[in-house]
Order: structure tokens, then C-alpha cells, then sequence
């Protein structure tokens, strides 16, 4: 019973004591807000303008804005504020919100060209605050995208000055915020032209080979032809950055029969693959270079048997593949500068692709890792999450 | 003879564990090897991790105190699949998701709706470990006479060595042995005791036991009417929210895979939870009198066949019944400890020894303090909590467009926050008094709908914070994979 006790308030105290700390923690933040007033004011500025940056970092949209306006219209201390885009308001914060309606119109010479405007309002309401407007324009590169307004009872030397800084500093807010809209374009043209590169050689190859078969085995010539014919219909798809596992492996499998053609019983290959890991959505033909690799790598290098495995194993919420070939190995150093983009060897940049590609999507821990060293074969070791935001195979 | 038993099974998930199964092919035979698992390896695989020790020792322990209207706990443990057939396998599976977290994330596309998910998933592991090391102290002290804790070291020395000795590998081909081995070891004793019992000139139940304890309602329990509606709620629901259950379903290649597999799911349940309830029955024939009811599967061999065919019998139970625990242990250590290390804690090989250790040593305290309450209750309170969290995340998040993010976070704080403090209430200071056992003791028929409310008034209440790609979210959840349609394109994650 009296243990029931002590688990009991140990319970109880986690409880309190967790939302407590947490609590003071945010008291002792505040209070180390420097000491002097101006210190102070200097900080609570600074801090303002941080919580307004985060919001406009999207562009000139209307949610941003509406986030951003509460601590725009506390940097520059005026009774209202309206934020317009090149056609419409997008939000008026702050007292006389009868103002909303005209707040576009009071925009409209501003935005036509880009020189501050400072406007008288008669307003029918006595009590109501809103006298006076500043309008100044927001641009990135040289081009106007929208208007700033602040509204008062006055319009003194101060406020437009005042206005004009907040602008500055929000146009910088705006142009980081197409610095960000065009590198993730430029990441999506890039996952985009890094796809499906299957290599001319092998179609070469692969067709001399299944030409030696015409003659002599017209059948098998035919099989062969049909699973070349399947290859590059997998190979040249257009739709989608990514496909299953099962997919790929299906694919690589009708490589390695049209390989296998041309090398016999030169060239063998295990395959161990976990079914749990078959539905996992990877990126498009990134495995396939990498066998493709091995098979240079472990044959066409070396004499006698060649032996490839891949293996392909469930490991929690990743999953693990490995694609390992016993022939000549590599210069770790003429690798790491293969990968890093330095040096492009001759045959392809299959490595080095596959590398980016994961990168981009996953993030800079699921890159490939290699193991090798001359004369003791290459190991190309892939992780990939089970699930990973975006990323489906449909 | 049972100890020998005990140590072969675990003997060999040790090995298994380490060594992993390696089978090898060549290429020649590769179409095998990409063909994925089927509906019947993989609804098998769920079964064995599913069958706790709730199933196999306390749900006839249950039956055998309190009567029929225990049979709703093998009704709800298998209804729960029903409902997620209907409402959640396929849309799950089509997400992408692979756990819990995961699907909040993919739907809410919140990092806090994910790290409050994932928090959840860690409480409902912990409860639902507890119980199975408890009665894993039991089963040894029933046959060896060991103090109650060495059976629940035991098995989570076991695990804990298991999972970091690289038994992150799920595999289903193991699992589903599992099922058919817990089949097996229930199926083939109860054979022989129903043997036994015609051979017994087949006597039937006591006439007040047929009045009272084989009547509706009729088993004594304070406030029958409330605890049977809860416990319907609470495991009809709660299954969906099952962390180790759900992992699985990521192994059927498409929606539609997910379907029949659910539905062979329950097949193999409704086949399984026959067994225990006749245990309960024949349990109340013939030791009616039984002191700690959780036992009644291990001793109805001795008693009622006796010799060495009883001790033969009673090992095969006794083997069963470690496989469970070492299963469904396995499993849910692996999810909790996943899910500790990947978002509670920075992530990489140390963190998931860390929170491995972590996922088995917190239930394991817990499992020696905590008072010792039937192990099917204490599983049913876990079946509450995830019924009054991820029930609601679950079905509104699949079926409602309009689920908020800040709705959904109040959802699970308010419904999983007051299921949690219930079931620590009941687990930690218990017995109570009257109603308040009642509404504290099975939780769901409260705890649900107020989830659900508070998740559907917030969303209503901040409809600008539903999520921007909600649409695109919904069809890829709702349309079948070989529609072809636009459903969005990769984006890398705007920093």
C-alpha cells in the first residue's frame, strides 16, 4: 500500500513539476532581456521584427501577411495598417476597420509609380483615430509587388520614415522569399534532370547480343528481345519521381537477364530481399545504376567469375540495400572525389547521380556509403526510410 | 517438463533473433523473392504479434470469474478489426504511412501533431508491455515457484537482447509461426480436456451458475451495464491505435491488399478466441475455486487429464504462453522503441539503444509496483487510451476534411490526457469506490466521446488552420492505386 503511495506522488510530482519547469524557463527568458531600457527596447525591437520575418518568408500571400501586419503595426506604432498586393488588399489590421473597404484605393497611386504617398482622410467618425494615411510601396527588383500602409491621427516626418524603414526591411523579407521559391525549383529541376539515365553502352550491348542469338536460337533471341523491349519501357517512363521497390528490382532483374545473356556463366548473382521491404517507394532508377556499376566493376575489368549480390533487408522504419561485386575495387580517394562531383569517370556518372539524388530527397544523411579498396571489391550500402514526407510511389 | 519448455522457447527466439533467418536466392528463381507477402503470411504475421498474453492466459481467467459477459472482450479484440476494414486499412496503407506518427504528419502536415502522436504511441506501448511482463511473473511462479518478478525479467532481458541485437528486422515469416504455434498450443490440450470431460460423462454447469454466471449481466460486476458498453467502445476502437499492429500493415503492396488482409485477420481471431472461452467454461467446471483466474489455461491440463500427458499438455500451454509474451513483447518494444528514438530522440543506432532499453525497463518498474489487476483489464485499459487518442486522429483524419490541426492536437491532449490519468488512477491507486471504479476502470465510454468532441469543435472553431494540402492528401488516401490520376508531385521541403 505504501508503495502505491510513492508511485503515486512520483506521478503527481512529474505532472506538476514538468509544466512548472517549463514555465519558468519562459519567465527567466524574458527577464534576461538586458537591463537598461534602451538595451531593452533595442531587444524588444529586434524581437518584434524576428516574429514578423518567419510569416512574409512565403512571398505576398494574404495568411502571411495577416501574420506578419500585428508585429509590423508594433515596429512602426501606428493606429492601423494594410498590406496590398499588386491587386488586392490582403489584410488591414488595427483600429476603424470602416477603412478596409478604401484601404486598396489609397494604394493605387502608390502601386502605379512607387513613390510614397501621404493622404488626407475625412472620416465622418470623431472618435475614430485613422487621419491620416502613409502609403509606401514594396518592391523586389526595381518591380512594385505591393503597398505598405500605416494610419494615424498624424502623418509627421517620423512615420514616413518610419514606414519607409519597415518597407525596406520587408522587401528584404520578400526577396529571401523568392531566393527560397526559385532554389526549390531549381532542386526540382534538378531531381528531374538527374533521372533515368540508362546508359547507351548497354543498349548497344545488349542488342549485339540478342543479334548473336538470331541465328542460332531464334527463341531465346525472342524472349530476349521482349525483356529488352519491357526495360525500356520501365526506363523511358515519364510519370513520377518515384516507384516501389518491387518495381525497380523486377527491372533489374530483366538487366541482369539481358547481361547474363552476354556473359554466361561468367557472371553470377544472389539476390536476398526481404518481402517487408518490396512496397518501400524509392526514387526512380536509383538502384539500377548502382548494379550496373557492379557489373562493370566485378566483370568487365577482371577474368573469370564474376559474383554480384544484392541484398535488400528491413531495418525498423528503413530499410536497408546493399549492392556488393567482388572485382577490382577503387581508389577510396578517386571516390570521394567521384562522389563529390570533382572528376567524371569515364562510362557514365551513375555513383555520383544516384549519391545527389538521395540527398535531395531524403536529406544529407541517406547518402550512399562505399566500401571498397583496390583489389578488394565495392560495396555500395543505400538506406531508405519507410516513409518519408512527399515521397509515394503512386 | 513446463520449464524445459519455457527455456526451448526462448532458446530459440534468442537464436532466431541473432542470426536472423538467411535465405539466399539466385536469380533464377527472383520472381519468387519480389513477389510480396500475401494476405494469409501476412494476416498470420499480425495475429502472432496480436495475441498477447491477455488472449491467451486472461481472457478465459476473465470468463471463468465473471461469466458471459467477458465474451465481449474476444467480440471487441476481433470486432476491432471489423471496424478497421471498414473504415481505416486501406486509406492508411494508401498514405504511405508507416507508423502512427507518420500518418499525422502525412496528414496534418504538423510536427507537433507528430511529436504528440508519437508521445501517445511510447504511453500506450508501455501500458500494453506491462501486463505481458506481469503475467510472464505469473506463468514461471505457477510452474517453477520463482518469485513473481523473475518471469517478467525474464522476458524483458530476452526482448531487450533480441531488439538490440539487431531485431529490428520484422519478420513476417516468423510472426506468423507465431500464430499457429499460439494455435496450436491452446487447440491441441483443449482436445484432450473436452476428452476428458465426455469421458467425465460430460457434466454441465451448476444451476445457479447457469441463472447467474452464464447470464447476461449476471457475473456480479458493480455497474455490469456501464463496464460492458465501455469495453465494447473501447475495443472495438482502440485496435486501430495498436502501434505494433499497424506497422504491418505497411507489408501489403496496395489498399486493396490491406482489405483482404484485415479480413483474414479476423478470421484467424474469431477462429483463435473460441478456444479461450471454452477454457473459461470448462475452467468454471472443474476449478471454480482458482485463486489467481489468469492461470486457469496452465492448470486445467493437470488437473483434468493429469500423468504425463497432463505435464506434456501443460508444457505445450506453458511453451504457448512464452511465445506470446516474447511476441507481442517484441513487437511493441520494437514500435515504442522506433518511435522514442526517431522523434523523441535524435535519432541513429545509439538513440534506439537507448530508448530500447527505455521501452522495456519503464513497463518493467511499472509491472513490479503497480497493484496486480487481471492482465486482460489491463490490456483493455490500454485498448482505452488508444480509442480516446487515435480513434478519433484516425477516422476523422481519414473521413473528414475539415480536421484542423490545432482541432486534432486538442483532440488527442483532451481524449488521451484523460484516459491516461484514469487508467494511472486505476493501475496506480485503486480499488475505488462504487461509480467512480466504474467510470475509472474501463474509461473509453467517456473518454471517446468527449475526444471526439473537442476534436471536431476546435476544427470547427479554427477552420484556417486545416491543413494547405488536405485535397490532394484526400484523394490520394480515398483512390485506388490503379486509377490514374494527378496525386501531386515530390517538393522538396521549403526550409
Amino acid at each position: 500500500m505504501e508503495v502505491q503511495y510513492v508511485v503515486g506522488v512520483a506521478v503527481v510530482a512529474v505532472l506538476v513539476g514538468v509544466p512548472a519547469f517549463v514555465l519558468w524557463r519562459l519567465v527567466r527568458g524574458r527577464r534576461e532581456l538586458g537591463t537598461s531600457p534602451a538595451e531593452r527596447a533595442t531587444f524588444e525591437t529586434l524581437h518584434t521584427a524576428s516574429l514578423a520575418g518567419p510569416p512574409l518568408r512565403a512571398g505576398l500571400t494574404a495568411e502571411g501577411a495577416e501574420k506578419a501586419s500585428r508585429h509590423l503595426r508594433t515596429l512602426l506604432g501606428s493606429s492601423a495598417l494594410a498590406i496590398t498586393d499588386s491587386e488586392r488588399l490582403l489584410v488591414y489590421d488595427g483600429a476603424g476597420d470602416h477603412h478596409a473597404g478604401e484601404a486598396f484605393a489609397h494604394a493605387r497611386a502608390t502601386l502605379k509609380d512607387g513613390r510614397t504617398q501621404v493622404l488626407d482622410l475625412d472620416c465622418p467618425l470623431l472618435e475614430c483615430p485613422v487621419r491620416h494615411a502613409v502609403v509606401v510601396p514594396l518592391t523586389t527588383d526595381d518591380r512594385v509587388v505591393g503597398t505598405l500602409a500605416a494610419y494615424g491621427p498624424h502623418a509627421s516626418a517620423g512615420l514616413v520614415r518610419a514606414a519607409q524603414e519597415v518597407a525596406g526591411w520587408v522587401d528584404s523579407q520578400l526577396e529571401l522569399a523568392e531566393l527560397d521559391r526559385s532554389r526549390t525549383l531549381l532542386m526540382e529541376a534538378e531531381v528531374r534532370a538527374l533521372r533515368a539515365q540508362i546508359s547507351p553502352h548497354f543498349i548497344y550491348n545488349s542488342l549485339t547480343t540478342i543479334a548473336s542469338f538470331v541465328r542460332t536460337d531464334p527463341e531465346r533471341a525472342r524472349e530476349l528481345l521482349l525483356e529488352f523491349a519491357d526495360f525500356t519501357r520501365y526506363s523511358f517512363r515519364r510519370h513520377g519521381e518515384f516507384t516501389t521497390l518491387a518495381e525497380e528490382l523486377r527491372s533489374i532483374d530483366r538487366y541482369l537477364i539481358l547481361e547474363r545473356a552476354r556473359f554466361g556463366d561468367q557472371l553470377q548473382v544472389t539476390l536476398r530481399i526481404a518481402p517487408e521491404v518490396l512496397p518501400v517507394a524509392v526514387p526512380f532508377l536509383c538502384l539500377q545504376p548502382l548494379v550496373e556499376n557492379a557489373v562493370r566493376h566485378g566483370l568487365e575489368s577482371k577474368d573469370g567469375v564474376g559474383r554480384i549480390t544484392i541484398i535488400a533487408e528491413d531495418a525498423g522504419a528503413e530499410c536497408g540495400i546493399s549492392v556488393e561485386d567482388d572485382g577490382l575495387g577503387m581508389d577510396p580517394d578517386r571516390l570521394r572525389r567521384i562522389l563529390a562531383g570533382e572528376i567524371t569517370p569515364a562510362g557514365g556518372v551513375g555513383l555520383a547521380n544516384v549519391d545527389e539524388r538521395l540527398r535531395q530527397v531524403y536529406g544529407d544523411e541517406y547518402g550512399l556509403v562505399v566500401e571498397t579498396a583496390p583489389g578488394a571489391g565495392t560495396k555500395v550500402n543505400v538506406r531508405l526510410p519507410k516513409y518519408h514526407p512527399g515521397v509515394s510511389a503512386r | 517438463m513446463s520449464l524445459t519448455a519455457v527455456l526451448i522457447v526462448v532458446l530459440a527466439a534468442v537464436l532466431i533473433g541473432a542470426f536472423g533467418i538467411r535465405v539466399s536466392r539466385t536469380t533464377s528463381d527472383f520472381y519468387v523473392a519480389s513477389r510480396t507477402v500475401s494476405p494469409l503470411w501476412n494476416a498470420s504475421a499480425i495475429g502472432g504479434e496480436y495475441l498477447s498474453a491477455a488472449s491467451f492466459l486472461g481472457v478465459a481467467g476473465l470468463i471463468l470469474s465473471f461469466g458471459a459477459d467477458m465474451l465481449w472482450l474476444p467480440v471487441g479484440w476481433t470486432g476491432g478489426y471489423l471496424v478497421l476494414l471498414v473504415l481505416v486499412s486501406a486509406p492508411l496503407r494508401r498514405s504511405g504511412a508507416y507508423t502512427l506518427p507518420d500518418f499525422a504528419e502525412a496528414r496534418l502536415e504538423s510536427m507537433t501533431v507528430r511529436r504528440t502522436a508519437s508521445g501517445l504511441v511510447v504511453l500506450i506501448g508501455w501500458l500494453y508491455l506491462m501486463p505481458q511482463f506481469q503475467s510472464a511473473g505469473l506463468v514461471l511462479r505457477e510452474i517453477t515457484g520463482a518469485p513473481p518478478w523473475a518471469g517478467g525479467l525474464l522476458v524483458a532481458v530476452v526482448v531487450a537482447v533480441n531488439v538490440l541485437s539487431g531485431g529490428m528486422r520484422s519478420i513476417t515469416f516468423v510472426q506468423a509461426f507465431q500464430y499457429w504455434l499460439k494455435l496450436t498450443a491452446l487447440a491441441v490440450p483443449l482436445v484432450f480436456l473436452l476428452m476428458a470431460w465426455k469421458a467425465d460423462g460430460a457434466p454441465a454447469i451448476s444451476p445457479q451458475d447457469a441463472a447467474a454466471w452464464q447470464a447476461p449481466l449476471g457475473g456480479g460486476r458493480e455497474y455490469g451495464l456501464y463496464s460492458t458498453y465501455s469495453l465494447i467502445l473501447a475495443t472495438f476502437l482502440g485496435t486501430m491505435g495498436l502501434p505494433h499492429v499497424l506497422v504491418r500493415f505497411y507489408t501489403n503492396p496496395d489498399g486493396r491488399a490491406a482489405r483482404r488482409t484485415t479480413l483474414v485477420v479476423l478470421t484467424l481471431l474469431g477462429a483463435f478466441y473460441l478456444l479461450p472461452a471454452l477454457y473459461g467454461w470448462l475452467g468454471r467446471l472443474y476449478v471454480p475455486d482458482l485463486a489467481r483466474t489468469d492461470a486457469v489455461v496452465l492448470t486445467l491440463p493437470g488437473r483434468m487429464v493429469g500423468g504425463t500427458l497432463g505435464d506434456l499438455l501443460t508444457a505445450l500451454v506453458t511453451a504457448g504462453a512464452f511465445a506470446a509474451f516474447l511476441s507481442t513483447s517484441s513487437g511493441l518494444t520494437v514500435s515504442v522503441a522506433g518511435v522514442l528514438a526517431q522523434d523523441l530522440l535524435r535519432g541513429g543506432v545509439r538513440s534506439f539503444r537507448i530508448a530500447t532499453v527505455l521501452a522495456v525497463v519503464v513497463p518493467l518498474t511499472l509491472a513490479l509496483w503497480a497493484r496486480e489487476l487481471p492482465v486482460a483489464d489491463v490490456v483493455g485499459l490500454a485498448f482505452a487510451v488508444a480509442a480516446s487518442s487515435f480513434c478519433p486522429l484516425l477516422v476523422l483524419g481519414i473521413w473528414w476534411r475539415r480536421l484542423s490541426t490545432t482541432g486534432a492536437l486538442a483532440g488527442l491532449f483532451v481524449g488521451g490526457g484523460l484516459a491516461c490519468a484514469a487508467v494511472l488512477v486505476t493501475i496506480v491507486g485503486g480499488p475505488h469506490e462504487g461509480l467512480a471504479n466504474a467510470l475509472l476502470a474501463q474509461p473509453a465510454a467517456w473518454t471517446v466521446p468527449i475526444a471526439f468532441t473537442v476534436m471536431i469543435t476546435v476544427s470547427f472553431v479554427t477552420p484556417h488552420r486545416v491543413p494547405a494540402g488536405v485535397a490532394r492528401t484526400m484523394v490520394r488516401l480515398h483512390t485506388p492505386e490503379d486509377l490514374n490520376l494527378d496525386r501531386g508531385d515530390w517538393r522538396p521541403r521549403s526550409s
